[in-house]
């Protein structure tokens, strides 16, 4: 579930999608020891009725890869991620943590504007410019986040929920390495917002880079600090089906909204 | 999923609409709902529970209790048993505390119970129950969860093996166990071990909110499936419906969340009949139902939903399994899988037996003159049939506090009441 973008990899991140991919071609069968599998006591012909809709029915042309990343992104999670945000914790005090997910939270202000305004939508463009300049002036750079106690509301809009507005369908669900749960449009839309965002980062305050590994190492652990999740932790064996149902619903969702 | 169990809450001002509307509370304490069955749903509105000044140290960890076990490749996150506690600074009084069906050792019950054991500066120690699949695959011995027995061993062995990697860390005075619904059932097995093997010499056992015969339980949980329209057939489909329904509430109110709040939220919108909001919780015991029997089905490779000779790998698709666990409820798990492997193990085991001995009636006599067990119930838990609340009054006597109204669990973090469970262990 860590959707954040993560800059500066390129030559990496395509590397591990190579690997990935190679993976990819795992089968989603079952092995089968002997000449066809056994009757269980209640098979699927035997109690699901075809004619009812079943929960979380959804295409999955990838399931493979997917399995396969969602494993390897519960690794990343737990060896590399959650340790950083553990060490976090423990060496930041709680205003600085605070001061960081406020920053970012306002930086990312900008592509929900140009996203609210592909989409049309006047009132978030206005809302959100309201929160971006009064937070980034009285809010020093940010930092600290006045527009919530003014009762300005916080929308999140990305390049995925544009083309989702723009009628483009989601296409087929999609495990992305480090990133999570995606799907083929919302994948584009994370790629078009990334470079969209680094381009106005670099710009705009021109870090050297030192700036952007530091502006890289703490927007990856602030975002999975936020994220309440955690790989296998939600007692089911069938977790992997209920996230991708969950993601996907949130998504329709999201772009509705 | 958690948006659809019953341990939800709330901190809304529409709340004091909803008061209006109800008929008048039970004086006996401030408690919202009368009615057991939006109790059990929406349970304590914030602004009824305690707060609790400090925070929770919790450490999450995982221990091999099997250390030979082979566990299938499906389930290679399982290997290990994790639990979680946090210790007070110096030596203080340790509680284990026990999750109900199918609940982790880090849910909202079980994390609850803790903050407010730890805020009256006792250590405690939070067990997923040994419905959950991760106690299934990693510390059940038979890997076939709901005999009384066989798990209060396991919970036993489970907390030995725990106590042992805390004893170096710090100091406990003395020893407590408490659980809820199944975990209350569970503690009282585990306190009947305790007496025998005493290892821990538990000062206090609490039972909270548990069932009497775990047959009745399940068949009354199973029924309020009976409310889906078209019948459990159509499971599949209402619970498509149910998320269909909450995702139409979250995009049509700018103001609602998908935090714990919404589930209250949505309630207020709805304002559904009892016959929803049984099928909701029925809903919410069938997820538990589906993920603990296929889970020892694969352990066991008995062929109840998965066949036999069928090998899962890390990439099999597990979506077929999942509408067909999805269809079976507890009796079915009981009375084609749960029976037959007993019978299989004990030719003298007939239905009638097993039902009987998986009830608190089985240790009835050990309940009587166990003088550090205490229970809190309800008067109208739903997972009691008519008049099992009485074995309770009789068997327990001044040991027991039964509240008139809360349904199943619905009141336990209201203030009196997760005041009166910390006192009652304290005393």
């Amino acid at each position: 579930m860590i959707r954040g973008r993560i800059s500066g990899r390129r030559a990496g991140l395509a590397s591990l999608l190579l690997a990935a991919l190679a993976l990819g071609g795992c089968s989603t069968a079952p092995v089968i020891e002997g000449e066809e599998a056994e009757e269980p006591v209640f098979s699927y012909d035997r109690v699901v009725r075809e004619d009812v809709e079943q929960f979380g029915e959804q295409e999955d042309r990838f399931e493979g890869f997917n399995r396969a990343m969602y494993r390897f992104n519960y690794r990343v999670d737990k060896y590399v991620l959650l340790p950083l945000v553990i060490g976090y914790h423990k060496v930041t005090p709680a205003f600085f943590r605070a001061g960081v997910h406020n920053f970012f939270t306002n930086w990312f202000n900008i592509r929900t504007i140009y996203n609210s305004a592909l989409q049309f939508s006047g009132r978030k463009v206005f809302q959100t410019t309201g929160r971006l300049l009064v937070n980034s002036t009285i809010g020093l750079l940010g930092v600290l986040d006045p527009a919530t106690e003014m009762g300005i509301p916080q929308h999140n809009e990305d390049f995925g929920q544009t083309m989702g507005r723009w009628g483009m369908p989601a296409g087929p669900y999609l495990v992305l390495p480090l990133l999570g749960p995606s799907s083929v449009r919302d994948a584009v839309g994370m790629g078009v917002d990334w470079y969209v965002m680094t381009e106005v980062r670099d710009e705009v305050l021109d870090p050297n880079d030192w700036w952007k590994r530091a502006w890289t190492l703490l927007y990856v652990i602030d975002t999975r600090a936020h994220v309440k999740f955690l790989y296998y932790g939600t007692g089911s064996p069938f977790e992997y089906r209920l996230v991708r149902t969950l993601y996907t619903t949130k998504r329709e969702l999201d772009v509705e909204k | 999923m958690s948006v659809l169990l019953p341990s939800s809450r709330v901190r809304h001002g529409l709340l004091l609409l909803l008061l209006l509307a109800l008929p008048s509370a039970s004086a006996a304490y401030d408690y919202p709902f009368d009615d057991a069955f939006v109790a059990t749903v929406v349970g304590t509105p914030l602004e009824y529970r305690a707060e609790f000044e400090r925070k929770v140290p919790l450490k999450r960890r995982s221990i091999r209790v099997f250390p030979d076990r082979e566990v299938p490749e499906v389930f290679f996150y399982d290997e290990k048993l994790r639990y979680s506690y946090a210790l007070q600074k110096g030596p203080a009084p340790l509680i284990f505390i026990i999750a109900g069906t199918g609940g982790s050792h880090d849910g909202p019950g079980v994390q609850n119970l803790g903050k407010a054991f730890f805020n009256a500066g006792f250590h405690f120690v939070a067990l997923s129950s040994p419905t959950h699949t991760n106690f299934i695959v990693s510390a059940s011995e038979s890997m076939v969860p709901g005999h009384a027995f066989d798990d209060a061993r396991d919970l036993y062995r489970a907390m030995e093996a725990i106590w042992d990697n805390l004893k170096k860390k710090t100091d406990v005075t003395d020893f407590y166990v408490t659980g809820y619904s199944l975990g209350g059932f569970n503690t009282a097995f585990v306190a009947k071990l305790d007496a025998e093997k005493q290892v821990f010499g538990f000062r206090r056992a609490l039972m909270i909110n548990s069932p009497l015969r775990l047959y009745s339980s399940i068949s009354l949980l199973d029924r309020m499936l009976e409310n889906v329209p078209g019948g459990d057939e159509n499971f599949g489909q209402f619970f498509q419906d149910l998320v269909d329904a909450f995702a139409k509430v979250y995009t049509r109110s700018a103001s609602l969340q998908l935090n714990e709040d919404f589930l209250y939220q949505a309630y207020e919108i709805f304002k559904p009949e009892n016959e929803v909001l049984a099928a909701l919780i029925g809903t919410s015991f069938r997820l538990s139902a589906a993920n603990m029997s296929f889970a020892s089905d694969v352990m066991t490779d008995y062929g109840f939903i998965k066949p036999k000779n069928v090998r899962l790998t890390k990439n099999t698709s597990l979506d077929q399994y999942n509408d067909v666990a999805l269809r079976l409820g507890f009796t079915d798990y009981f009375h084609a899988y749960f029976y037959p492997y007993h019978k299989a193990l004990d030719p003298k085991v007939s239905r009638t037996s097993l039902i009987e001995e998986m009830s608190l009636s089985s240790i009835e006599g050990f309940l009587r003159t166990a003088d550090n067990i205490r229970v809190v119930h309800n008067q109208d838990d739903l997972i009691l049939e008519p008049g099992e609340i009485d074995f309770f009054r009789d068997v327990f006597g001044d040991r027991a506090v039964i509240y008139p109204n809360g349904g199943h669990l619905g009141n336990m973090l209201q203030r009196d009441v997760i005041a009166h469970i910390v006192n009652v262990v304290q005393e």
